[in-house]
């Protein structure tokens, strides 16, 4: 046996189990929210709000809706994926069992960004109830949403394995995606803000996401395509070696 | 060829304490070993790095001749656990964890089988109901299962008995001999020496870290093996008599009972001469019984020994 694959699916198919049982906390909560997003941003202060390059801003900020999304729940579901056996002990097995390290990072990673990538479109398509959408590059949107699940699903996945109680589940999200993700132009293009800022804000890697992910839809961004591409890449290669660096040390895994 | 080959083993834990000191043991294909000790002792560190769940700080291991750590895989594949801990997914139903468990262990699916393993465990009738409804007994016994779907040829139980009832415990010791009948090689620990005294072909005995003993069963007990006499006296006496300080004497009872500790397999166990002293000395008794000592007291008597030593 070279790779178990009966083992990957295994893994995998328990872990989208785990979010049938729980659908409503899994897909329904973050249709309700980001339906609440379109009614606040879009309805009530979006008729305030000119076009912005010429996209109306109804439909400018679904991108960067999605993207919120995908970086939250992705990092949520890998983290308490990998985190909760831990907490249980019953991550004894999967210690034990006959998978190497990148099959389990595969298994656990892989379903966390399937479910955020399907919530991803579920909530494209909940957009397209409130505006109307374009998507000027279908292949480049869809390649984004996969591999920004697949690499905030990663870093999940390490916060996971980091995290010794349920609060710092909690804290990257809260205190540094969510934040980043404002102020890396989800709801505005950084052509609005002062020079001083726009520079600042570069320094904020999630711009380089959102302006891809846009991109693909009005095939507009803050910055060229070719580098929010790199950036994406960069940030999962990165992601990458620290999982595989966690294993090889059995870093917080193995006593 | 031993199944499973450990050789100075040794474990240092983050925090400094040393869980084991240079363990060397090799276990036969087929037998039955119970590994005692007391709390602490090591027990759970040994089998965790044999399964791979504890990283060894130095030696090697071999299981079916794969070593644990290059091999791995082929190494864990052989190998079933059913760890000290009662740890289940609460959520899962008995069927899904232990199919779960099955593929984990890189086996294709075989419904029959599980189902096979479910009955001879009475949980088949309990495969749909959630972990979290069931007893702590049947839970024991779905972490078996686990243990089991997926054929293991090694299986290691780490206090397997820990909080269940009598009936259930004699299931498991006659699911235990179902096993090594199909070649099944058992490593188990326990805290009642009475269940290795039953199972085990070979004892080990791990004290603070070190493996002081490893014996087949029958020649332990032969080897330690003390025997007591017990005399049940016509008339109580106050003290051991002076005529008979040749022999190692007791009062128990209130003077009712004098008691003869003896070495069973002595050339001259000393019994007769001291029934016939008895008789000179005119001191009646209605009625006597001989005792062979227990693994319990090997154990107990091994333990302090050492303990004092150290
Ligand atoms: N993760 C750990 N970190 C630090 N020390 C540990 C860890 N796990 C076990 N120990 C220590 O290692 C020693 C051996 O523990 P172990 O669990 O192997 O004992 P045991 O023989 O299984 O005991 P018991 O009969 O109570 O189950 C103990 O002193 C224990 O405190
Ligand atoms: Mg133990």
């Amino acid at each position: 046996m070279t790779f178990n694959g009966y083992g990957v699916w295994a893994i995998y198919r328990f872990e989208m189990a785990r979010a049938l049982r729980t659908i409503w906390q899994s897909i329904v909560t973050p249709v309700i929210t980001t339906a609440l997003y379109f009614v606040v941003f879009g309805g009530a202060i979006g008729s305030r709000m000119q076009e912005v390059g010429g996209v109306p801003y109804g439909a400018f900020i679904v991108p960067g809706l999605i993207m919120l999304s995908l970086f939250t729940q992705s990092i949520f579901n890998a983290s308490f994926g990998i985190y909760f056996p831990k907490f249980t002990g019953t991550i004894y097995e999967i210690l034990s069992a006959p998978v190497s390290s990148l099959e389990i990072v595969l298994a656990y990673v892989g379903a966390a960004a399937t479910k955020s990538a399907v919530l991803g479109l579920i909530i494209l398509g909940t957009a397209a109830f409130f505006v109307p959408l374009q998507i000027l590059h279908p292949i480049w949107m869809m390649t984004f949403l996969i591999l920004i699940s697949v690499t905030f699903s990663l870093f999940g996945f390490i916060i996971g394995v980091w995290a010794d109680g349920f609060e710092q589940l909690q804290m990257i999200p809260m205190l540094i995606v969510t934040p980043l993700t404002f102020l890396g132009g989800a709801f505005y293009s950084i052509d609005m803000l002062p020079e001083g800022w726009r520079t600042v804000t570069l320094f904020n890697p999630v711009v380089y996401l959102i302006s891809g992910f846009r991109w693909a839809f009005y095939g507009q961004g803050d910055v060229a395509i070719g580098i929010s591409v790199a950036a994406t890449l960069a940030f999962f290669a990165v992601c990458l070696a620290i999982v595989m660096w966690m294993f090889k040390t059995g870093y917080r895994l193995k006593n | 060829m031993p199944v499973i080959e450990i050789e100075g083993l040794t474990k240092t834990y983050k925090s400094g304490l040393q869980a084991l000191k240079r363990v060397d043991l090799s276990i036969a294909k087929g037998e039955i070993f119970a590994l005692l000790g007391p709390n602490g002792a090591g027990k759970t560190t040994l089998i965790s790095i044999v399964c791979g769940i504890v990283t060894p700080t130095t030696g090697t291991v071999t299981a079916d001749g794969h070593d644990i750590q290059s091999d791995f895989r082929a190494a864990r594949t052989k190998i079933g656990l059913v760890p000290q801990e009662l740890t289940t997914d609460a959520f899962e139903t008995v069927l899904a964890t232990v199919t779960f468990s099955r593929g984990l262990f890189g086996k294709a699916p075989n419904p029959a089988f599980i189902e096979g393993v479910l009955k001879d465990l009475s949980l088949w009738d309990k495969r749909d109901a959630k972990i979290m409804t069931l007893s702590g007994g049947m839970k024991r016994r779905v972490m078996i299962a686990k243990a089991l779907s997926h054929e293991p040829d090694i299986l290691f139980l780490n206090e397997p008995t820990a909080g269940v009832d009598v009936e259930l415990r004699r299931d498991m010791w006659a699911m235990v001999r179902k096993l090594r009948e199909r070649g099944v090689t058992i490593i188990l620990t326990t805290h009642y020496i009475e269940e290795a005294e039953e199972m085990a072909d070979r004892v080990g005995v791990i004290l603070k870290g070190e493996l002081i003993l490893v014996e087949e069963k029958t020649a332990l007990m032969k080897k330690l093996g003390k025997k007591t006499l017990t005399l049940n006296l016509v008339e109580p006496l106050d003290a051991v008599p002076a005529d008979l300080s040749d022999w190692d004497l007791t009062l128990k009872n209130e003077g009712g009972e004098l008691e003869y500790s003896f070495d069973a397999n002595a050339e001259d166990t000393g019994v007769p001469a001291l029934i016939r002293r008895l008789e000179a000395l005119n001191i009646g008794f209605k009625d006597l019984n001989t005792r062979q000592s227990s693994l319990e007291d090997i154990f107990v008597s091994l333990v302090h020994r050492n303990g004092a030593a150290a």
